[in-house]
């Protein structure tokens, strides 16, 4: 299975294919609906939201609770589409690759392709097993979403698949 | 005879419920697992089921939760008639709630208005459903469900006289819609027959009959299995990646019904269904 370093690159997207099965492993974003929401209005009023998207990868999860001496809870995607209405403006703001579960719209598939992005899946409800492959969680925005906040994750061989590219 | 009991055991057990239905995975569900892994010949589906299989193993042995969506507590009381809880039973029921979420490191996912959509930090309240029956026991059963598969759940009011097609056609169409967001393999709970909010309440029920049991009610049975190899023909396989196995089993619950009416409900649970039962 082919290893993928995060951040992404475009040429590192132009050689994936649909399908493909995935490790990822470097630095990603976590946001959910509330961070999506945040974010969004932020950049529609003119503000600077306090993380930049710029060639990122975001991972739909809201991890649960860590017990002490764990890196984080269990951490498994949840469903993609709801981010959906957000994710053409975070495109536009340089966010390069997604990772979460099911179906995206119509809209999400053509922005996707319009910015050389990817869009990846993972095993949805195998939190426990993927917590396992973070081997660091910082919360670094919107720490008052609790477990909507947006976290730094440094990830290992973390299981995907492509999805749409 | 009168039985009387202190409600701390029933704090004590909805407490210990939440965290087993949280971090142990059903035998059923991880039977019928290893039976979907077995029948499986798509490797990228052969694939996905063994991570899922493994998850279920971590978990336990981390007490971990299965799923990071621990889900809203739903909590089924059925309480003879012949008992008499000593102190407040709703309260103990949200304080073992509460205890559960806590110490089990669970994530808390309720907010306190629909709307306005602020963290209780508690993950209450929990849903309470209260029946009374004989005896002077006390049955509990409790589901942490999770919302990436309640979202996809639907219900319809059809006319009486329609055909089963119709009903099966029905179901199809919602777990079709569904595609991959309530992370199949799933468990589909049905409910059929009632008012509208007695046929939802059945399809979530449903969920608690243990896989490969069937509705005791032969044309039911029959209707199951017949639906269980249809959803399976749709070829959603695990996590959507496409395979033999889109559900584990289907649950159909039924209840008599108005003649101008027949409601039904279908209540999808993904492969990590989370429930746990004890009678004191």
């Amino acid at each position: 299975m082919r290893k993928i370093s995060l951040p992404l690159t475009r040429d590192v997207i132009k050689t994936l294919r649909q399908g493909e099965q995935v490790l990822l492993s470097g630095s990603l974003l976590t946001a959910r609906d509330a961070a999506h929401k945040r974010l969004a209005d932020t950049l529609k009023s003119g503000k600077k939201i306090p993380v930049s998207l710029k060639g990122e990868t975001i991972y739909y999860t809201g991890p649960t609770p860590k017990k002490i001496g764990e890196v984080i809870g269990s951490c498994g995607p949840t469903t993609s589409s709801r981010m959906d209405p957000f994710t053409p403006l975070l495109l536009k703001h340089g966010l390069m690759g997604m990772i979460g579960k099911g179906e995206r719209s119509e809209e999400v598939n053509r922005a996707i392709r319009k910015h050389g992005a990817v869009y990846f899946i993972t095993i949805g409800g195998a939190g426990a097993y993927l917590s396992e492959k973070v081997k660091s969680a910082e919360v670094i925005a919107y720490k008052d979403l609790g477990p909507e906040a947006i976290y730094r994750l440094e990830v290992e061989d973390f299981p995907a698949i492509v999805s749409i590219l | 005879m009168i039985r009387a009991i202190d409600s701390g055991l029933i704090r004590d057990a909805v407490k210990d419920l939440f965290i087993k239905a949280n971090t142990s995975l059903r035998q059923d569900i991880l039977s019928g697992l290893k039976l979907a892994r077995k029948n499986e010949t798509r490797e990228k589906a052969r694939y996905v089921l063994d991570i899922i299989i493994k998850n279920a193993a971590i978990a336990k042995k981390k007490m971990m939760p299965i799923c990071q969506d621990t889900g809203m507590a739903v909590v089924y009381l059925k309480i003879g008639q012949s008992l008499i809880v000593k102190g407040d039973l709703k309260k103990a029921v949200n304080k073992g709630v509460a205890l559960a979420y806590k110490e089990g490191y669970f994530r808390n996912s309720i907010v306190n208005d629909p709307l306005i959509r602020k963290n209780t930090n508690t993950n209450l309240p929990s849903i309470i459903y209260t029946d009374i029956v004989p005896g002077n026991k006390i049955n509990i059963k409790v589901v942490a469900k999770g919302f990436g598969c309640e979202n996809v759940s639907k219900t319809r009011m059809f006319r009486p006289t329609v055909p089963i097609s119709s009903i099966e056609q029905f179901i199809l169409d919602a777990v079709r819609d569904a595609g991959s967001r309530p992370c199949p393999p799933v468990y589909i709970g049905i409910g059929i027959g009632g008012t509208l909010d007695k046929a939802v309440s059945l399809s979530k029920e449903a969920i608690f009959r243990p896989l490969g049991k069937t509705n005791k009610d032969k044309h039911i049975a029959r209707l199951e299995k017949s639906i269980l190899r249809k959803v399976n023909d749709l070829r959603i396989g695990p996590i959507g990646v496409a395979g033999n196995i889109t559900a584990l089993g289907v649950s159909i619950l039924t209840y008599p019904t108005h003649i101008a009416g027949l409601p039904v409900a279908i209540n999808i649970s993904c492969h990590a269904t989370r429930t746990a039962e004890a009678t004191i």
